[in-house]
């Protein structure tokens, strides 16, 4: 009995004093923490991919406490709502932005880009950049080795193997950028994601001439400008061998998709067209 | 003590294919391009225009930079055109393009057999002819001579250390440069001490070269300063780094030069070239090269002026054998593979090395096993698996930490790996990626 | 030029080493100690290892194949040396469902739950052998006396073994019990009661040597943890035994042998650099020495292994001499 006793006195007192060094510690070495930047914290998505340009979602939550407007400060992942909320939060009017995707830029399938060489070297994109021109002989294309897809924390990015080519799911994606800094060859852009989801993009960034262009890859951009000459809008630029369609002017007409000779202008998501359907 | 003390692998050497094998010269071609990046540093600079006739030994294109190097025309004939072509790793490099015509060289050139013993020019006006002669290391990395040859304020050189160590399998170039032209590279020695004022040369030769180090040491015993050392087989051997160690038993502190302990390094090709150069007024516009493979017909040591088709080199030596499977320029473990060979030689060249299917391909990885063995074959004395793994996760600071940049990529961590990890792979890139970080936070230093 | 090439970074040359090169020399090192102890155990020995080995291998590629889903590695011979490694750390006559929980609990425990070759922080071996010591103390300790094919299994006759004596006379100071000592020589070659692969020192040293030689395993770990036990045990002689009687009992008795060449040494478990095996070996030999001397077992090479495994994070810290760090 006695042993009891003297037992529970014991842990008793030894708990007791514990809980109040706790106590006096927490109280000394308090940090003191605008609450709000929990709050803030709360309605992020918590996914820290970083892009929103800080180190993660605490980091972005408190430069949004420290900030006297919204603007510029935008969680991509979450997007307008997720920014209403903060918003809501910190009594701050929120900026609105159209929503972004991530644009594969490249649509040298294995049929269009002969292979001309077999890596057999560790299995990373940066690796194979760094060594030469890849399998293909486009040094601007895609490599196949898939670092965007590793990069990628949402699960939006998954090869393709009939293409070689990375396929983006428009759902899953919410424009972090991850991929974008992944890809030694700068392909992937994020684009206004358009009007139900409907976009035209020129899926090449091969900067070489005509002829080496198309020699290397048969849906290569070859800077001919005829995609140039047929818009209304004025919303394509050739630089360097290469059409750019700037996607705030481009009203998605379609008439730049018959135009390219090479294919490499694609209509995103647009219904089949008639005469296609018959 | 004869050879580096930390680290290395014993490659089986492979030499026997072309060793021996006198040089021979490469016939002229008829049309050349002469590429402008064949060095370290800035491209050079062309000063000739398409149509300009041109003969053996012009300078055709100026150094771009402090570090950079002239390029001289290695043939006679006219320039076609001043553009941009694909190399063997399929990037666009820009060259001159020419057609030749006979072979008219310039009058100022020695082209008579009889070597040139005797030498009066003093220090500046040497390191003014090597300069002139765009003359690159020609052991691999191609770094301009002359730079090497001014050392910074503060440092001075005491020894020169010679490299004819030769430590990659299958190359054989400098072992027959040393026996061919073994006077000429001795006179060469003489004329780089004479420019950096020192009285003290090491020759570091691999014992695999019995009759290379015999005739060098016979050529040597007459004169004071100039001493043959002959080396226990290792390789990484002829890294820069681990010769002087090898050497002079002096390690270069992490992320300095080889000034630093007083030592200048050069390759005999190199040293060759310095000969030519001064005492024959011959810029530098080719090299010995070695084109070799189990199944190569006729592996030989082949003289090849810049510009020339590699295709021509190889026809020369029986054509690209049936098994081919990857073709490396340069030696196995350093070299790199070609995705193609239509691409003219150039002074980075050394060798053209033929590899069957079966022995190209790697063998897939396993888990890490954490044998150490990696660790115990760094040169360097560096953590290969850790940084590998840290490059796969992109953990650059603490790749920094653990000294990446020490790094010479000789390869020795993945040349003994038993699980045949892509230990190097990662570690270059990471390498690559921490360099570009440490020169922007330089710049933003500025 | 129509063919395709194939290109990848350097090296482009391979020493032609590996994994399953490794494990299969570990197991030839083995042998020799085998032969031995099929010789003193007769068929016991047989029928443990090949249990052991069978389950070991079978246990790995249910695992690796139906929970973990991956393509199951057993090629690389990894598994066939757990078995082996756990047979020869188990009396010869245990039951056989014994040393097939001992197997799963090595594979299952101590290797695949962290994620197959390589990743696991323990000696899979040991790990067994320590729960099997755990759980089923009597007969893990219970070892029957060599005497060849004619060994008793049933009502095996059991010898106080050398080790159980050595800590009597240590402990207790009762030096009555030197008589009860095999001779030394015994000792050397084996003929001695204890687990089926540690008996024969002789056996094992030789194993431990080809492993040297043929740069399986660098001097380091044995070299400190034998270095570290002999000096230990020549300070602390207890009376009745002269120094290099105590010195040699200590090493060639209780696994010493076989824990300093084969289990120490295991790539996975073991430190990185040179100092760090040292210190490793040296942590070894104080911790064996320590549980000898004061502790309750009579023998302490799995438990002073495993706890030194769990230092190795530590000890990989060291870091090897880097280039440059020499001046003179």
């Amino acid at each position: 009995m006695n042993v009891i006793i003297i037992s529970l006195i014991v842990l008793g007192v030894t708990g007791l004093v514990a809980a109040v060094l706790l106590y006096i510690v927490a109280q000394k070495f308090k940090v003191e923490e605008d609450p709000r930047i929990d709050q803030v914290q709360e309605v992020l998505p918590g996914a820290n991919c970083g892009g929103c340009g800080f180190a993660g979602c605490r980091a972005l939550a408190e430069a949004c406490v420290k900030a006297t407007s919204l603007d510029g400060l935008l969680c991509p992942v979450g997007g307008a709502p997720t920014m209403a909320k903060v918003g809501e939060i910190l009594g701050l009017a929120p900026v609105e932005a159209a929503p972004k995707v991530a644009v594969v830029r490249c649509n040298g399938t294995c049929e269009a880009r002969p292979r001309t060489s077999e890596y057999n070297g560790a299995p990373s994109c940066q690796i194979m950049h760094n060594l030469y021109v890849g399998e293909s002989a486009c040094p601007f294309g895609c490599l196949g080795c898939g670092d965007c897809v590793a990069a990628c924390t949402f699960g939006a990015l998954s090869m393709d193997p009939e293409t070689g080519l990375p396929v983006v799911d428009d759902e899953k994606c919410t424009s972090c950028g991850q991929c974008v800094k992944a890809c030694p060859r700068h392909i992937i852009e994020l684009r206004n994601k358009g009007p139900k989801s409907r976009r035209m993009v020129v899926l090449c960034v091969n900067k070489d001439k005509g002829a080496p262009a198309r020699k290397a890859c048969l849906n290569a951009c070859i800077g001919c400008g005829k995609c140039q000459t047929v818009c209304e809008f004025d919303a394509i630029t050739v630089e360097n061998n290469l059409a750019y369609i700037d996607f705030n002017k481009c009203r998605l007409c379609r008439k730049c998709e018959d135009a390219c000779p090479t294919h490499a202008i694609h209509a995103v998501n647009f219904p089949k067209r008639k005469e296609e359907q018959v | 003590m004869s050879t580096f003390r930390i680290g290395g692998v014993h490659p089986h050497d492979n030499k026997v294919y072309s060793a021996h094998q006198p040089i021979t010269a490469c016939p002229l071609p008829k049309n050349a391009i002469i590429p402008l990046v064949q060095h370290i540093g800035a491209p050079a600079q062309p000063i000739v225009e398409k149509g300009d006739k041109v003969r053996v030994g012009q300078l055709i294109a100026k150094a771009g930079g402090f570090v950079s190097a002239n390029v001289h025309a290695p043939f006679s004939g006219i320039i076609t055109k001043i553009d941009t072509f694909v190399d063997g790793w399929g990037m666009r490099t820009p060259a001159i393009f020419m057609d030749v015509e006979g072979d008219l060289w310039d009058d100022t050139i020695d082209r008579t057999p009889d070597i040139v013993h005797e030498f009066m020019l003093d220090p500046k006006e040497i390191i003014d002819r090597i300069t002139a002669a765009g003359i690159v290391g020609l052991g691999g990395a191609c770094f301009p001579t002359h730079v090497k040859l001014l050392p910074p304020p503060g440092k001075t050189a005491e020894v020169l250390v010679v490299n004819g160590v030769e430590c990659e399998p299958y190359l054989t170039c400098d072992h027959q440069l040393m026996l061919e032209h073994s006077e000429e590279i001795v006179i060469g020695i003489q004329i780089l001490m004479r420019a950096l004022g020192i009285k003290r040369a090491i020759i570091g030769i691999e014992k695999n070269k019995p009759d290379a180090i015999a005739k060098m040491q016979a050529l040597c015993s007459r004169l004071l300063g100039i001493q043959v050392l002959p080396l226990d087989l290792k390789y990484p051997q002829g890294g820069e780094k681990q010769l002087i160690d090898a050497c002079i038993g002096r390690q270069v502190p992490s992320g300095a030069l080889p000034i630093e302990v007083g030592a200048v390094v050069d390759n005999v090709a190199t040293v060759y070239a310095v000969y030519e150069a001064v005492q024959k007024r011959k810029p530098l516009i080719s090299r010995v090269m070695t084109v070799t493979g189990k199944s190569v017909a006729q592996p030989g040591n082949y003289e090849v002026r810049f510009g020339t088709p590699l295709t021509d080199v190889v026809a020369l030596a029986g054509g690209i054998p049936e098994d081919t499977g990857k073709i490396i320029s340069g030696g196995l473990l350093m070299g790199r593979a070609m995705n193609n060979i239509d691409m003219p030689a150039n002074k980075r060249v050394s060798g053209l090395l033929f590899m069957s299917e079966n022995e190209s391909r790697r063998v897939e990885p396993e888990n890490c096993i954490r044998c150490a063995k990696c660790v115990s074959a760094c040169p360097m004395g560096l953590e290969p698996y850790l940084l590998s793994r840290q490059s796969e996760l992109q953990l650059w600071d603490e790749m920094e930490a653990h000294a990446v940049m020490d790094c010479i990529e000789c390869g020795c961590c993945q040349f003994t790996c038993p699980s045949h990890r892509p230990l190097l792979d990662y570690v270059r890139m990471g390498k690559a990626k921490v360099g570009g970080i440490i020169r922007a936070r330089q710049a933003a230093a500025k | 030029m129509n063919m395709k090439l194939i290109v990848s970074p350097a090296p482009h040359a391979h020493s032609g080493d590996s994994v399953r090169r490794n494990m299969l020399l570990v197991i030839l090192a083995l042998l020799p100690a085998y032969a031995v102890s099929v010789a003193a155990f007769g068929w016991g020995a047989i029928i443990t290892t090949a249990i052991s080995i069978v389950a070991c291998v079978g246990f790995e590629w249910l695992i690796a194949k139906f929970i973990l889903k991956q393509q199951p590695t057993i090629g690389d011979c990894s598994a066939i040396l757990t078995g082996l490694l756990l047979a020869f750390n188990l009396p010869c006559n245990l039951p056989w469902w014994i040393v097939v929980i001992g197997a799963l609990v090595a594979i299952g425990v101590g290797k695949m739950t962290f994620g197959g070759l390589g990743q696991n922080p323990f000696n899979p071996a040991l790990v067994g052998r320590v729960f099997l010591l755990i759980s089923f103390p009597v007969q893990m300790t219970t070892w029957p006396r060599p005497l060849g094919f004619h060994t008793q299994y049933i009502d095996a006759a059991t010898g106080a073994t050398p080790l159980a004596a050595l800590k009597q006379i240590v402990k207790a100071g009762d030096s009555s019990l030197v008589s009860q000592l095999p001779s030394l020589w015994d000792s050397f070659i084996g003929m001695m009661g204890g687990s089926l692969g540690e008996v024969c020192a002789l056996a094992l040293l030789l194993g431990g040597l080809l492993l040297i030689f043929t740069r399986v395993i660098t001097w380091h770990i044995p070299v400190s943890i034998l270095a570290t036990m002999a000096i230990f045990a020549w300070i602390s002689t207890p009376e009745g035994l002269c120094g290099h009687q105590y010195i040699c009992y200590t090493l060639l008795t209780g696994g010493a042998m076989l824990g300093a060449f084969f289990m120490a040494t295991d790539y996975v478990t073991s430190p990185m650099t040179s100092w760090g095996k040292v210190i490793f070996g040296i942590g070894i030999g104080l911790i064996v020495m320590i549980i000898r001397t004061w502790g309750a077992y009579p023998e302490g090479m799995s438990f002073a292994i495993l706890i030194m495994n769990a230092c190795v994070p530590l000890l990989n810290k060291i870091r090897p001499k880097r280039f440059g760090e020499i001046t003179k």
